[in-house]
């Protein structure tokens, strides 16, 4: 509870402290704004029903991007966790479609799939494959050998050492890698939108910095931050409901 | 409990098992009758493992045939139950969840394995932990929960690597004891594996001596003639089981010496 005091106290101060050196005029606030009108910006946004036309629009390229990205990396991984002759084979062409920044990628997709919904679901995907990917091939390869033999001996066939052993092992491998992912996904649908969109909050921030209007810049950050804090949060509850076998690490729950 | 038959339930013919150009065991003859308890001691690194993970059909030799029953083993075998050495329970399933792999594998209904992993969890001691996970339970409790787990398919030979090597005393005891009890109820033929030589004459009807290794072999082969029910923690003071002790200790011995020489 007191971190929590010292937590809103930190808080208090930056945002205080900003709020006092943009009205005394010691930081400049063309380039930093208020705090005071950030939210009153945001505010404005929020009270505005056509505000959620651009919100809704960057969730349904993010959840799109982030299931089509997490679907087919945990396949992928999955798959060459589980044979690793492909895994040698393909190694270099991963290694070298790894190393491609992300970002490059978005004019060419642009180009292939218009101004539209599919050149953000398209970037978003990119860049959430490849960390789900790694994480399930990791998860697989963790498999403890000896759990592995114990299950095949109790007669497992390959569909049930997949369900009973390999997914469970590589889950929690795979849910936490679905977490960092979120954020890359928002990133994602945020620079596609950035670059060319008619809407999305990526569209709302480029728009601002086009009038060289800082306040709604800073003002769709921060919708950013709490939109990718709140699906955080709702993955938090999701792991806790999926993986309860755990060892819990606080409550010392290991009896011998 | 030693019976003659015409056809073992385990048999061995000229078995070698390798991995590249290491041999681990070669030319390894071994017969266990229908409910013979056999041990196989010998010093760390002789290559004990793979003597079972070729009966359990986990390892193919690279010579010599494997039958169990009088059919040869090619592939992972369903009716046998191995007991590992390491915690080879599934983490992210329950004790009951645990004990009721195999019969689901099997494809029973539900609620009739639900009724026999209950029954199995009362037998060995844990009726009211079915719904803890393996982490929440003692190294004794993990032990409990894989004797039933291997035990519930009713196998007809039960392997054993070293199962009790990693508890201390007094919960080794009492699992010894356990293990003997569940195997009176329905005696089959047992493979242990142990290089702790108390363990293998307090439990086995024979106990064989493997040579160190590499290229180990069979090299002396005692009969147990002690009498059943037996309690392990008493039988050690046993006059019959010091005489046998020092026995089979005078052909281990060497075998030890050899082993700790090669890997110094």
């Amino acid at each position: 509870m007191n971190e929590r005091i010292v937590q809103l106290l930190l808080l208090t101060v930056l945002l205080g402290g900003w709020q006092i050196a943009a009205v005394t005029g010691t930081i400049d606030r063309f380039f930093f704004p208020a705090p005071a009108d950030i939210a009153v910006q945001v505010w404005r946004w929020i009270t505005d029903p056509s505000f959620y036309r651009h919100v809704g629009v960057t969730v349904g390229e993010t959840a799109l991007g982030y299931l089509l990205g997490t679907a087919s990396g945990i396949a992928c991984g999955i798959w060459l966790g589980l044979s690793p002759k492909a895994a040698r084979v393909l190694d270099p062409f991963i290694k070298a479609f790894n190393a491609i920044p992300r970002v490059v990628l978005a004019p060419i997709f642009v180009l292939w799939f218009g101004l539209g919904w599919g050149s953000k679901i398209a970037l978003a995907a990119t860049l959430v494959f490849f960390i789900t990917f790694f994480n399930a091939i990791q998860g697989v390869r963790e498999v403890n050998p000896a759990v592995l033999a114990n299950a095949r001996i109790l007669g497992a066939d390959s569909a049930a050492l997949l369900r009973h052993v390999y997914f469970p092992a590589a889950a929690s491998w795979i849910l936490s890698s679905l977490r960092t992912s979120v954020g890359f996904a928002v990133v994602g649908a945020i620079i596609g939108e950035y670059l060319g969109a008619s809407a999305g909050l990526g569209y709302l921030i480029a728009q601002a910095e086009g009038n060289f209007n800082s306040v709604a810049v800073f003002a769709g950050i921060s919708v950013l931050a709490v939109f990718v804090l709140a699906v955080d949060k709702m993955l938090d509850v999701l792991e806790n409901a999926l993986i309860t076998w755990r060892p819990s690490t606080q409550s010392g729950s290991v009896r011998t | 409990m030693q019976q003659v038959l015409a056809r073992p339930m385990v048999a061995l013919n000229d078995v070698t098992m390798a991995f590249g150009d290491f041999v681990a065991v070669e030319g390894v003859n071994i017969d266990v009758a229908d409910g013979e308890f056999l041990a196989v001691v010998g010093p760390t690194g002789c290559g004990k493992s793979t003597i079972l993970n070729a009966i359990a059909g986990l390892l193919e030799p690279r010579k010599g045939e494997v039958h169990i029953d009088g059919r040869r083993v090619s592939g992972v075998q369903r009716n046998v139950g191995y007991l590992f050495q390491q915690d080879a329970l599934l983490p992210w399933k329950t004790a009951l969840e645990n004990i009721e792999l195999g019969l689901q594998f099997r494809g029973m209904s539900s609620e009739e394995r639900r009724a026999r992993s209950l029954e199995w969890l009362a037998k060995v001691g844990l009726k009211h932990f079915g719904d803890r996970y393996p982490h929440q339970l003692s190294g004794g409790q993990r032990k409990r929960v894989q004797m039933a787990q291997a035990l519930i398919i009713d196998p007809s030979v039960i392997l054993m690597d070293e199962p009790f090597s990693a508890l201390d005393i007094h919960t080794r005891h009492l699992m010894q004891n356990e293990l003997l009890r569940l195997w009176h109820e329905r005696p089959r033929a047992v493979v242990l594996i142990t290089h702790d030589l108390e363990e293998a004459i307090a439990l086995g009807d024979r106990v064989i001596v493997l040579a160190a290794g590499p290229r180990s072999r069979v090299i002396d082969s005692f009969p147990i003639e002690l009498d059943r029910p037996r309690d392990v923690a008493e039988i050690k003071l046993h006059p019959k089981f010091t005489e046998l002790y020092r026995r089979i200790w005078a052909s281990l011995r060497g075998e030890v010496e050899k082993s700790y020489a090669r890997h110094e």
